[in-house]
């Protein structure tokens, strides 16, 4: 373990930041492009007033240059390979390299998305495959793989919503989401055009029942839940919230961000759930690549069918001679909410996940995400953690928990961000911090299937580690990380004065 | 502004926001208490000179780093003026929250809705049951 | 079964003692009941990697093969060659495994190559402000809409049918949404008709977007286009194919507001329309309604230079129902893959694609236009791609080296979106098509023209052309 040591630089930080603009030398470069063997002039084909007069300011470098720049940067990042990863709410499970290598195979990554059906049945079959067994887990009979990401998937249920009322002649205003939802859920309802509702959270950490019969009336759309909720538990009165909605002839909307507590256990389908959305990049091991990509594909009953977006796969043909085909033929859909099919290379790393997992797999995967929680949940729950970091709600949770970092704040003055600053010095990247806002200080932990005992074993020393060492002195952690490439950032100065590009050439 | 302060000859709102009366107007801002809870202020999104303020109504936004914040009218009327300086220094809000923080200037339309403003011994003793 | 779980039975039972259970059983206790799932999914097994791995070859295999003879498709997507460098620097696990960026300390990598694409697409749109990246390049459109709408409170949307069709569905698709209303201006003459613009454009326009080349090619002139909008104070926007940049005056210059634009020509493979990018840019004064992640520059504790999610206020997660969006990805990995294209390009290399792309098509175009049984459909200036009119053959009868039996020719039919132009296709290109590659497709469109005349008027089928791929392959 690194001391604070403020006085030593580590090697990566020694690495300054430059950009590569700023290691650009004039008349350096890498690409070689194919003769073109000369022709007329740009403006003899093109009219000058529609040409461009300086060339952009791009960096003018050579090939091992940028090779070399950006492998440096790389190791400024922490990544999923490395280390723990135990962010509440993002399930930062392992990444098969499988899925990498079929994903990349010229006949799925050199498919134009343009072709015509008949030259892509093998994708197109992949994708009908995947929407099936995204139904099964789901417990929903329809699938659209469309939305590229778990908020594009919230604002199609939400656009689904409102076609599936316009449709029965309705248009209520208001659609609920509980006070520990996630941002996006509003900010998705914003986007479709309804009001976001508040419902309060009850004792237990569930939908305070009383608030939601309040809430509900005529006016009401949809409900948006996760179950488990955002606080890692499974909420036990969906069965009655379920019914209570659809009396009002809303729908239920499932935000999948917690599905992966549940795959093989429980169906949100079963739960009375309309419309979910599933993210790929979560629980069906889609590399998150520093912010994307992801999919968010929508899984729904047969009342919201006929509103899914536009194009749909469809099967036709014998039983042994299938053929898939791009259905855009649908008049009541909603329409489309981006280009072309969705994010295929996506789909094809998730099925091989799918695939390599089974149905048994993936219901293993599941329990043992439970189990992993609820053990580390347990381990921190003694010593110093269970002093200063108390769970918010103490039953047993699902695949994910949430503690308060109300008392470290209170006796020893610090701030549940310097808890996760200083847990960087130790090797690990922190759990989510601050959210959900309901609970003070909060720690939210999910430490998935794919971690050994050992790694939460030592991720729970860590913390006793550097809770013990703040009782000595909390202006260690108050100052921490001093190891990493850099120390904490002005985010003040960030916003006040944004500098948002490098300075080049003319724009300098 | 390091210490926490309530200004004597200010009226108080329970959202956290001040009103200075000056005869029929009343120049509004946030509290001490306010500004800490919030953080380093980095933007101020005033209204247009002119708006027209309900009391109770948010009126503008203040910004820090992580969070958002609606300030709220503890008065009624209209927008006489605004605070410019704070487009380029936000940061007045924190450093003089009753001074060169200062947010709006308004004339009010119901002046006897500052009966219903707390004083500063008002305010002080509701800081201290809420937390 | 792979489950990717390392957890023994030794370690579970370890596990269970210390939680004081007998079973995992106990833990999910805590569904009720009813709610338990009480079989197995209706799936198979899981399998063994190398079956997982040829059972997906198989299905990849059941696809025709893309590169089986040349292919002209673009609308949208380009089938550019990605440098090596590009997987190589992405397939590292330092970009490919991190999530966002929250922890800046230890994302410093990602963050700033943020700030590096953010200044590249600002070189190359000619405006000031770049997010780091969206989904792709038709929602974008929405993305710009929503913008606007905010920005003017205006209410209505004014699209050219130049537009990528796509993209007029996803702004239709929102608008139910947003509660806004979209109106199409057409096209004359393969542009967007200035005349009908100024006819539709009102006080309550709130943007006018645009594409530029537009989905039939053509480049517009955006600054004349711009103007008349300007005039009815409402925005621009405009998407760009950024391949195009190095060559056609960026859009900055032109009067546009916003510029954005699918990003998969940089450094993205077509993996069959995504995953890729999109990315977007605009004027200073738009900045704090930008939709998505921003990086920015700041320093340490220490003085030390590094980079930050800036703006934060802006998003989904403070911002709540009032966010510019509710986009949350910023196709990191995606937006990598351009940057490091961009770089390798250089300064000199995206004016020379731009060139060579310019000269090739004018060059195919020439050609074509010249076919017997063929015509453009419009003349307007061009940069790689255009259209054609099939005077006397059915776009979905045009055959690849003109052999009836073979297979369609890979040219994009705009009778898919433009009921008006059933006779018609788009031809693009990229690097990769070489001249031998024109030449084949030039002999496979009069083959298939000339078999057709010759069925009509009793003559014999003429030669087919050796296709120009199994040249290369020999």
């Amino acid at each position: 373990m690194n001391g604070p040591g403020p006085a030593t630089e580590t090697p990566q930080q020694a690495d300054r930041a430059r950009t590569i603009y700023e290691k650009s030398v004039p008349g350096r470069r890498a690409a070689q492009l194919p003769e073109d063997g000369g022709g007329p002039s740009l403006d003899e084909l093109i009219p000058s007033k529609l040409l461009r007069e300086e060339p952009p300011g791009l960096p003018e470098v050579s090939e091992p240059e940028i090779v070399r720049h950006y492998n440096r940067l790389s190791r400024r990042n922490y990544d999923l390979d490395t280390g723990l990863y135990p962010l509440g709410s993002c399930t930062m499970k392992y990444n098969p390299r499988l899925n990498e290598r079929v994903a990349a195979l010229p006949g799925y990554a050199g498919l134009h998305p343009a072709s015509d059906d008949g030259d892509v049945q093998g994708a197109l079959e992949l994708m009908y495959l995947l929407e099936g067994a995204l139904a099964e887990v789901c417990g929903l009979p329809h699938v659209s793989l469309q939305p590229s990401a778990g908020s594009q998937g919230e604002l199609a249920g939400l656009l689904l919503t409102r076609a599936y009322h316009d449709d029965r002649g309705r248009s209520p205003g208001k659609v609920l989401t509980p006070d520990t939802a996630h941002g996006t859920n509003p900010a998705s309802v914003a986007m479709a055009g309804y009001e976001a509702v508040k419902v309060a959270t009850d004792p237990n950490g569930g939908v305070d029942l009383d608030d939601l019969k309040a809430k509900l009336d005529d006016d009401v759309a949809c409900l948006m839940l996760t179950n488990p909720n955002t606080l890692g538990l499974f909420d036990e009165n969906i069965a009655e919230i379920a019914s209570l909605v659809h009396e009002v002839d809303g729908l239920l909307y499932y935000d999948g961000a917690n599905l992966n507590a549940i795959m093989g256990l429980a169906r949100p389908g079963d739960m009375g759930f309309d419309i979910v959305h599933v993210n790929l990049h979560k629980s069906f091991s889609q590399p998150h690549g520093g912010g994307g990509p992801g999919s968010g594909p929508i899984a729904v009953s047969e009342a919201v069918e006929p509103f899914l977006p536009v194009p749909r796969v469809v099967r036709s043909g014998s039983e042994e001679d299938p053929v898939f085909e791009l259905d855009h033929d649908r008049p009541l859909s909603i329409g489309r909410l981006r280009g072309f099919q969705g994010n295929f290379g996506v789909f094809v790393r998730s099925y091989a996940y799918i695939l390599s997992l089974g149905g048994d797999g993936l219901k293993e995967a599941s329990t043992r995400a439970v189990l992993n929680a609820n053990y580390l949940k347990r381990r921190l729950a003694d010593g110093r953690a269970g002093k200063y970091l108390p769970i918010g709600f103490d039953r047993p949770c699902m695949h994910e928990f949430v503690l308060s970092g109300a008392p470290l704040k209170k006796e020893l003055g610090l701030k549940t961000l310097d808890l996760a600053k200083r847990l960087l010095d130790h090797g690990f990247h922190p759990p989510t911090v601050y959210f959900p806002q309901l609970v003070d200080e909060a720690v939210m932990v999910e430490p998935v299937e794919t971690e050994s005992v050992e790694t939460l074993d030592a991720f729970a020393d860590a913390i006793e580690e550097i809770l013990e060492e703040a009782e000595r002195d909390p202006s260690i952690a108050a100052d921490a990380p001093y190891t990493t490439p850099v120390r904490r950032l002005d985010e003040v100065r960030a916003t006040r004065e944004p500098v948002l590009r490098q300075p080049v050439g003319s724009s300098a | 502004m390091a210490e926490a302060s309530y200004p004597e000859d200010l009226r108080y709102h329970p959202e956290h926001d001040w009103a200075r009366i000056e005869g029929d107007e009343a120049v509004l801002g946030i509290t001490w208490y306010a500004q800490d809870a919030l953080g380093e202020v980095v933007f101020f999104d005033p209204p247009d000179v002119g708006t027209e303020v309900s009391k109770d109504s948010p009126y503008a936004e203040v910004e820090s780093v992580k969070a958002v914040s609606d300030v709220v009218a503890p008065l009624s009327g209209e927008v006489t003026a605004v605070n410019g300086d704070l487009a380029d220094a936000p940061e007045a809000i924190n450093a003089d929250p009753y001074g060169a923080g200062w947010m709006v200037r308004i004339r009010m339309s119901d002046p006897a809705e500052a009966e219903a403003l707390m004083d500063a011994a008002a305010y002080g003793a509701s800081l201290e049951d809420g937390s | 079964m792979a489950g990717y779980t390392p957890l023994t039975n030794g370690d579970r039972q370890r596990m269970l003692e210390l939680l004081g259970l007998g079973s995992e059983e106990e833990l999910l206790e805590t569904i009720p009941d009813g709610l338990r799932l009480d079989r197995p999914l209706a799936m198979d097994d899981g399998l063994p990697e190398g079956e997982v791995f040829e059972r997906l070859s198989g299905l990849a295999a059941a696809n025709r093969p893309p590169d089986s003879e040349p292919s002209f498709l673009g609308a949208g997507m380009y089938d550019h060659y990605v440098p090596a460098i590009v997987d190589a620097i992405t397939s590292r696990s330092e970009f490919l495994t991190p999530y966002t960026p929250y922890q800046p300390e230890v994302s410093q990598g990602g963050l700033q190559a943020m700030f590096e694409f953010q200044t590249a697409m600002s070189e190359l749109t000619g405006l000031p402000v770049s997010n780091a990246g969206l989904y792709e390049g038709p929602s974008a459109a929405a993305a710009a809409a929503y913008l606007a709408l905010g920005a003017t409170g205006r209410s209505r949307v004014l699209v050219s049918r130049g537009l990528h069709p796509h993209a007029r569905e996803v702004l239709r698709t929102h608008a139910a949404g947003f509660g806004c209303e979209v109106v199409e201006v057409g096209l004359e003459g393969g542009l967007t008709d200035l005349g009908a613009l100024e006819d539709a454009i009102d006080g309550e326009t709130a943007v006018v977007i645009l594409q530029s080349p537009n989905f039939l090619g053509s480049i517009e002139d955006v600054e004349a286009l711009s103007a008349k909008a300007r005039e009815a104070g409402a925005l621009v926007a405009v998407s760009v194919d950024p391949v195009t940049l190095g060559i056609l005056k960026p859009p900055g210059e032109c009067g546009a507001d916003i510029a954005f634009g699918e990003g998969q020509p940089l450094g993205n493979r077509l993996d069959f329309g995504g995953p890729s990018f999109a990315f977007f840019c605009a004027r200073e004064e738009h900045l704090r309604r930008m939709p998505g992640r921003i990086a920015g520059e700041t320093e340490d504790a220490d003085g030390r230079r590094g980079f930050v999610l800036a703006l934060q206020t802006r998003e989904q997660h403070i911002r709540r129902e009032k966010a510019t969006s509710n986009i949350c990805t910023s196709q990191a990995l995606n937006a990598l893959a351009a940057t490091i294209h961009l770089s390798w390009l250089g300064r000199s290399g995206i004016v020379e694609l731009g060139t060579l792309l310019a000269r090739r098509t004018a060059a195919a175009r020439e050609r074509i236009s010249t076919l017997p049984g063929f015509e453009l459909l419009h003349d307007a200036p061009v940069v790689r791609e255009f259209a054609v009119r099939s005077v006397e053959v059915p776009v979905a009868e045009l055959r690849a080296g003109g052999d009836p039996s073979g297979p369609r020719l890979r040219v994009y039919p705009l009778g898919r979106d433009y009921p008006e132009y059933e006779d018609s296709f788009l031809v693009a290109l990229t690097e990769k098509r070489t001249p031998a590659d024109i030449d084949w497709l030039v002999s496979s469109l009069e083959a298939s023209a000339e078999r057709v005349r010759g069925s009509e008027g009793g003559a014999g089928p003429r030669a087919i052309p050796e296709p120009a791929i199994l040249r290369r392959a020999s």
